[in-house]
């Protein structure tokens, strides 16, 4: 082992360069990252009756709650669709994007105190959160399912058909989680310099989900007005997962397009900016 | 032979001041704001250097004990050799697999099992899950926690936490460690454990470089050591030498046995000169078994009922007796004056041999107008005091003790 190892060398030496993304390191981390993912989930749920449920419960309240006021009281459309499996599916495009926002966004300051005593690849941590949180989608999926069946093989609602495009739907969980990484990561690192945006994280989500269709469909928006909400990245995932999953919705290629080079663009510029950040940002906490 | 395990060419490590700590977010937008108006906008505070140019080199399989009073830079230095933080110019060559201890128990979940937290501590320290379940006996048995060991680590006591954290740590195999004050987990009898792995851990042909306050560790673990004073490198070499060095730093010597002290600015008592007194001599040179004596001269603007205090500390800095008049019983001095001598008689102390300091405080019936911390040192010098051959030894404990032995059936 010792040989093996020999011609093992590093310097360390003051960063100039924007470029630090080195994947092969994390790679090699890659049993501490499913030992953070697996400590996420066992440790959220020691002591607890329901467990991962909790999981489900969550979800179902809310779109209850939307289904009673928005969908009853306010009687906003819900593009034809049935009013539970329309919230149900608009949270399940929303939540996972939302979770990690939430999640990464903290990771500087939450680990302030393991990050400044030793040294691992810092993108480990908030790669972590990507999956622990995919095991709550899978969850509300689940969830969704059954509710979904609920209504077409026992109610028998009328126009109620999963498209065959469905099938890209994990292509819309990926690009949900490039987002969410990327933005996560721009968050934490100006987080890390000023410690206002601790605050701000968790409201901006909120007033997020309310600029995207998740209680309001696309279509109710007046054509004039349609494109500003579509310049928002999450409108297209969120409208995609109802045209895949429900068979209605307004997904159109140029929006879509542009929201996943707005992702790609958010994904590259958190990354670089979260490694120039992390390796001083120690000195600073 | 090979080459270097560790070169540190040239590291310097500055910090801003006043924008230690996160600036926020409202003090950015004033400095905006006054731009934006055209005023001119207050430089930042200047600079301060944690380290200044330190070059070194440490030997493959060589284990470097490092110095220094709190500040000097050492856990800055191993910051920068652990990958944690970057230094501002320099540069430091490792090769080998590193891990770094700079404190136990990181990522420790409470709510996790030892078993599980062993898996969790071991990946943030850089092993692999396969390297773990082969050591998992090994830590277990190391940490004496077995029969806890499917426990959730927050209902162990703080022991058994640092023992099972030490313990992970212990079973790494890198080829360099680098360690900071971490010798100092559990008790007594663990710690003896503790210092006995990393030796086996160096034996192995491992460098291991690490940061210590205990001088004897230092001492009796290390081949090489570095002192750091003010962010400098001022010694390397020989750890006997650096050890004498470290402590010729924090202990001045003052061999006429007697210190002026300057006044205290905004105080209006204070003390102005102390006096050390070795069998009723001026010096600093005590024999073991002697009386030793101290006289502190004062001055007060007012009249006021003086206090006073005096702790000695020992060789490994620890803070050892306190003699004070607040705590006696006899005089607090109740008649109010505004100057004059107190004389303390501690009489024989019993000290083996080593270096100890004197620190004073000084103040009114309740409370404090001046203090001095380690200003004064003296010598204890080893004598057989009873002619038996064998004198009380300095390795063994800081004092001794006149007790009396009886055989009894």
């Amino acid at each position: 082992m010792q040989n093996e190892t020999a011609d093992f060398e590093i310097t360390l030496r003051p960063n100039t360069g924007w470029m630090q993304l080195d994947l092969k390191e994390i790679w090699s981390y890659r049993d501490l990252l499913f030992l953070l993912v697996w400590r996420d989930f066992v440790a959220k749920y020691k002591q607890t009756v329901l467990g991962p449920l909790w999981f489900i419960v969550q979800p179902l309240m809310m779109s209850v709650v939307f289904t009673v006021i928005f969908g009853n009281v306010a009687k906003l459309s819900t593009d034809g669709l049935p009013k539970m499996l329309f919230y149900l599916c608009g949270q399940l495009g929303w939540t996972y994007f939302a979770q990690n926002f939430n999640s990464n966004s903290a990771t500087l300051v939450n680990n302030a105190g393991l990050f400044s005593k030793v040294y691992f690849p810092r993108l480990v941590v908030p790669l972590s959160s990507l999956i622990s949180n995919l095991f709550t989608f899978c969850i509300q999926a689940a969830t969704f399912l059954a509710f979904f069946a609920y209504y077409k093989y026992f109610l028998h609602t009328e126009g109620l058909r999963m498209d065959w495009r469905a099938v890209f739907l994990p292509l819309l969980v990926l690009q949900s989680a490039a987002l969410s990484l990327g933005l996560g990561l721009l968050m934490s690192a100006l987080t890390a310099k000023y410690r206002d945006l601790v605050h701000l994280s968790p409201l901006l989500i909120q007033l997020w989900m309310y600029a995207t269709p998740v209680i309001i469909p696309l279509s109710e928006f007046p054509e004039k007005w349609r494109w500003v909400v579509a310049l928002n990245p999450m409108t297209s995932i969120v409208e995609s997962f109802r045209l895949m999953l429900l068979g209605a919705g307004t997904v159109e290629p140029l929006y879509l397009g542009l929201s996943v080079i707005f992702t790609l663009v958010v994904l590259v510029i958190g990354v670089l900016l979260f490694g120039k950040v992390e390796k001083t940002f120690v000195d600073t906490v | 032979m090979s080459r270097p395990a560790i070169e540190v060419r040239n590291i310097s490590k500055s910090y801003d001041l006043g924008s230690i700590g996160a600036t926020s977010l409202k003090d950015e937008l004033e400095r905006l704001w006054k731009k934006v108006r055209g005023r001119e906008v207050s430089a930042r505070k200047g600079q301060f250097k944690a380290l200044d140019d330190i070059s070194f080199d440490v030997q493959p399989g060589q284990i470097v004990g490092i110095i220094g009073r709190n500040g000097a830079g050492k856990s800055t230095l191993l910051k920068i050799l652990s990958h944690i933080t970057e230094p501002t110019s320099g540069e430091i060559v490792l090769r080998g697999r590193v891990s770094s201890l700079l404190e136990v128990g990181m990522g420790f979940h409470p709510d996790l099992t030892g078993r599980e937290n062993i898996f969790l501590n071991g990946a943030i320290l850089g092993m692999k899950k396969a390297e773990i379940r082969e050591k998992l006996d090994e830590i277990i048995a190391f940490a004496e926690v077995e029969k806890f060991i499917d426990t959730p680590v927050k209902r162990y006591s703080s022991g058994m936490y640092v023992r099972l954290a030490f313990a992970v740590a212990a079973h790494m195999e890198p080829e360099i460690l680098i360690l900071d004050e971490v010798l100092a987990v559990g008790d007594a009898r663990f710690q003896e454990k503790c210092l006995k792995k990393i030796r086996a851990v160096a034996g192995g042909g491992r460098t291991v470089l690490m940061v210590s306050h205990n001088m004897s560790a230092v001492r009796s673990l290390c081949d090489h050591a570095c002192v750091l004073h003010q962010g400098r490198l001022i010694q390397t070499g020989d750890p006997e030498e650096c050890t004498e060095t470290y402590l010729g730093i924090y202990h001045p010597t003052t061999e006429s046995g007697v210190v002026d002290f300057k006044k205290p600015e905004n105080e209006t008592a204070w003390m102005k000169r102390a006096r050390l007194y070795c069998d009723g001599q001026l010096g600093t040179q005590l024999e073991m078994g002697k009386p030793l004596s101290v006289e502190i001269d004062f001055e007060s603007e007012t009249e006021m009922e003086p206090g006073i205090g005096i702790v000695i500390n020992g060789p490994e800095g620890a803070k050892i007796l306190h003699a004070s008049t607040r705590n006696a019983p006899s005089p607090s001095f109740r008649q109010p004056v505004k100057g004059g001598t107190i004389r303390c008689d501690f009489g024989e102390i019993p000290f083996t041999a080593g270096r100890y300091t004197l620190s004073f405080w000084f103040g009114g019936l309740s409370y404090d107008t001046h203090a001095e911390d380690p200003c004064f040192s003296f010598e204890v010098i080893e004598r057989d005091l009873w002619g038996c051959a064998r004198p009380y030894q300095a390795a063994h404990s800081i004092l001794w003790w006149p007790a009396k032995f009886e055989l009894q059936g």
